[in-house]
């Protein structure tokens, strides 16, 4: 910082001249040995920061190394040298997945609408369940059975992608020589909203039926626990809202319109900006698990097709650019949402 | 005026009962199914002539998972990588929490920047992949040949718990901390006598979000413990999945229960310790995500 004279000198009303500014002295010698005071800060500190270590290494390697690791979609895809030996290649990658005219560019685009398109289903038809389920449990005045009710309800949060994903596959499982089909399969053919042909064929092989499956499967397993924090911000509202809108002449509905919903608009819009920022993180297990390839069409997302062409295939910076193009329109997601709730409510999300 | 107050009450009342028995029918309905379909008879589960309870009862499909030497190393495994996992990820995270919660540290701002950016971006599973293929390597260099400790030291942190459990420290009141200080507490001491006792509430609701999270784990697990003799009971499961639902491995079937009863019996095998604990856990669950919901 550039200094003027007035800084350090000063108007001396005894002696009636201008001295030294013993404050600017001090100041210039922090300044000047500014590190040498941070360090011995941090050593006064040591034990504080000695316990941060253990915790940046751990993210370090394992959060961080790979984002390094992203610079191979930029390079000759060689997975035998190291990125740090390949040589360059500009944005040959990215191109070839956002126009490349291949099979693989149009391939990469139906990816990242499907992964866009699951979300978007999520938000509409996801979204709102769990708000509507804790309105019904704010109606159950016993205790007990609303007790039983959640416990029911929350329940298949609790099995493991792989568990829950296993369910649903035999639930509607094709037939084989050693098998019916899966019981919801039969209880749709005989209510009659799907043919005998398609039960029979299974519905996961059907592309038709991967969305549904995908966003029902969803429902069953969330909404009963994603209502927790809505029926919380139900049952905060005070008795005397309810009674000060009886007084008024407010039937059920009215209650519901003009106090129930005010009281937890809040919690309503922070979620819903939650779910908007996490957009495009679409849960890779469990497409991945659900999904074959005669559903591709409807099933695979970015991630799953980053899976198929890096991992499984050999096609890594390829993939590594597809994935990253879909991470970082959802990092700017994310961070607008925050941006957007921390305005609205002075809330911040993270 | 009355009287169509309690008309409109009655009505919604209803409604709201049907509907939410019938979603907690739909929610328990495939747990009561797998477990039928897991003890009936072979025909029973190939002509889909079970609806609620079982018929034909047997109890070959359990005991053919309970002589599977497998099935007993995979939940072995799954236990190991819970126990450890779990706690290597608390523990960093309760002592990252604690430095984090602190006024007093220089580049807070920056620290806490570091640890939330890993939740805006990641990488990606083929970087993910790459690095752990490294990790790996680095590891059996040094001797570690055992792939699950690979996934119990890389694998399974989350940015979101260490925030939970900085916020919770966050409330402490500074003058317990400098009461401990006077007193000649070392820092290691002010955590683990003040601030751990004070949070435990959330450190056992993130301790369970670790602890779900390594149970679950499936597809890192799948990818990088090479040994069969090492996979979690979630890889196994998926393996037997995939074997029992293909048509040439089940081709000469000659039980007398089905091939899926067999998958009914792992699943069922898999939720029992679940459904034995939830009771418990529940609670901490609920806390935590109204803690997380909002911050």
């Amino acid at each position: 910082m550039q200094r003027g004279a007035c800084d350090y000198l000063i108007f001396d009303e005894e002696s009636g001249t201008y001295i030294e500014n013993p404050e600017q002295i001090v100041r210039d010698d922090v300044e000047k040995h500014h590190w040498l005071n941070v360090g011995r800060m941090i050593l006064k500190d040591w034990r504080l920061y000695l316990m941060l270590v253990p915790m940046i290494l751990v993210f370090l390697f394992w959060r961080y190394f790979p984002m390094y690791e992203l610079l191979g979609c930029f390079k000759i895809t060689d997975s035998v040298k190291p990125v740090a030996d390949q040589y360059y290649l500009g944005f040959s990658n990215f191109k070839n997945l956002l126009v490349g005219g291949t099979g693989l560019s149009s391939e990469f685009w139906r990816a990242f609408r499907n992964t866009f398109l699951l979300s978007f289903y999520g938000l509409c038809f996801g979204f709102p369940m769990p708000i509507i389920i804790a309105l019904f449990f704010n109606e159950i005045r016993s205790n007990i059975v609303r007790s039983a009710y959640q416990v029911i309800t929350y329940l298949p949060k609790f099995m493991s992608t792989v568990v829950m994903t296993s369910m649903v596959t035999m639930l509607v499982q094709q037939e084989s020589l050693t098998s019916g089909m899966g019981i919801l399969s039969q209880l749709l053919r005989n209510i009659g909203l799907i043919d005998a042909e398609v039960a029979r064929a299974g519905l996961l092989n059907n592309p038709a039926f991967f969305r549904a499956i995908y966003q029902i499967s969803g429902i069953w397993e969330g909404a009963g626990y994603d209502s927790i924090v809505f029926f919380a911000a139900i049952i905060a509202i005070a008795p005397t809202s309810y009674e000060a809108a009886q007084i008024d002449g407010a039937g059920k509905l009215a209650q519901m319109k003009y106090v129930v919903l005010p009281c937890i608009l809040s919690t309503i819009v922070i979620m819903l900006i939650t779910r908007i920022g996490s957009l495009l993180n679409v849960g890779y297990e469990k497409v991945l698990l659900l999904y074959n390839s005669n559903t591709y069409v409807t099933a695979d997302v970015v991630s799953t097709f980053s899976q198929r062409y890096g991992i499984a295939g050999a096609m890594q910076g390829l993939a590594s650019a597809a994935e990253m193009m879909n991470n970082v329109i959802g990092m700017l997601l994310v961070i607008g949402a925050n941006t957007i709730a921390r305005k609205a409510s002075n809330v911040s999300l993270y | 005026m009355k009287r169509k107050l309690e008309i409109s009450e009655l009505i919604f009342k209803i409604i709201s009962y049907t509907l939410l028995t019938i979603f907690a029918i739909c929610c328990l309905y495939p747990f009561v199914y797998t477990i039928s379909a897991a003890v009936s008879g072979e025909y029973v589960v190939r002509y889909n002539d079970l609806i609620l309870l079982p018929k034909d009862i047997q109890f070959e499909a359990f005991s053919r998972m309970f002589n599977n030497n497998m099935f007993w190393n995979a939940y072995t495994n799954t236990l190991f990588l819970t126990f450890y996992g779990t706690i290597w990820s608390l523990g960093i995270s309760i002592l990252g929490a604690y430095a984090l919660s602190k006024k007093r540290l220089l580049f807070r701002k920056g620290f806490n920047f570091f640890l939330v950016f890993t939740m805006w971006f990641s990488a990606g599973l083929v970087p993910q992949y790459l690095n752990y293929l490294d990790t790996k390597r680095v590891f059996n260099a040094v001797g570690i040949m055992d792939d699950k400790w690979l996934v119990v030291i890389a694998m399974g942190m989350a940015a979101m718990n260490i925030i939970l459990l900085r916020n919770s420290f966050e409330g402490v009141p500074s003058e317990i901390e400098e009461a401990a200080i006077v007193d000649g507490a070392t820092e290691m001491q002010v955590l683990w006598r003040v601030y751990v006792p004070m949070s435990k509430s959330i450190i056992a609701t993130v301790a369970l979000f670790f602890g779900i999270s390594r149970w679950n784990g499936y597809f890192w697990a799948r990818q990088m413990i090479s040994n069969n003799n090492e996979h979690p009971l979630q890889v196994f499961i998926r393996l037997r999945l995939e074997e029992f639902t293909d048509p040439d491995y089940i081709a000469g079937w000659n039980y007398n229960y089905a091939p899926d009863s067999v998958i009914y019996a792992l699943i069922v095998c898999s939720i029992v310790p679940i459904l034995i604990i939830y009771p418990f856990i529940q609670k901490y669950f609920a806390k935590g995500v109204n803690a997380g919901g909002v911050k």
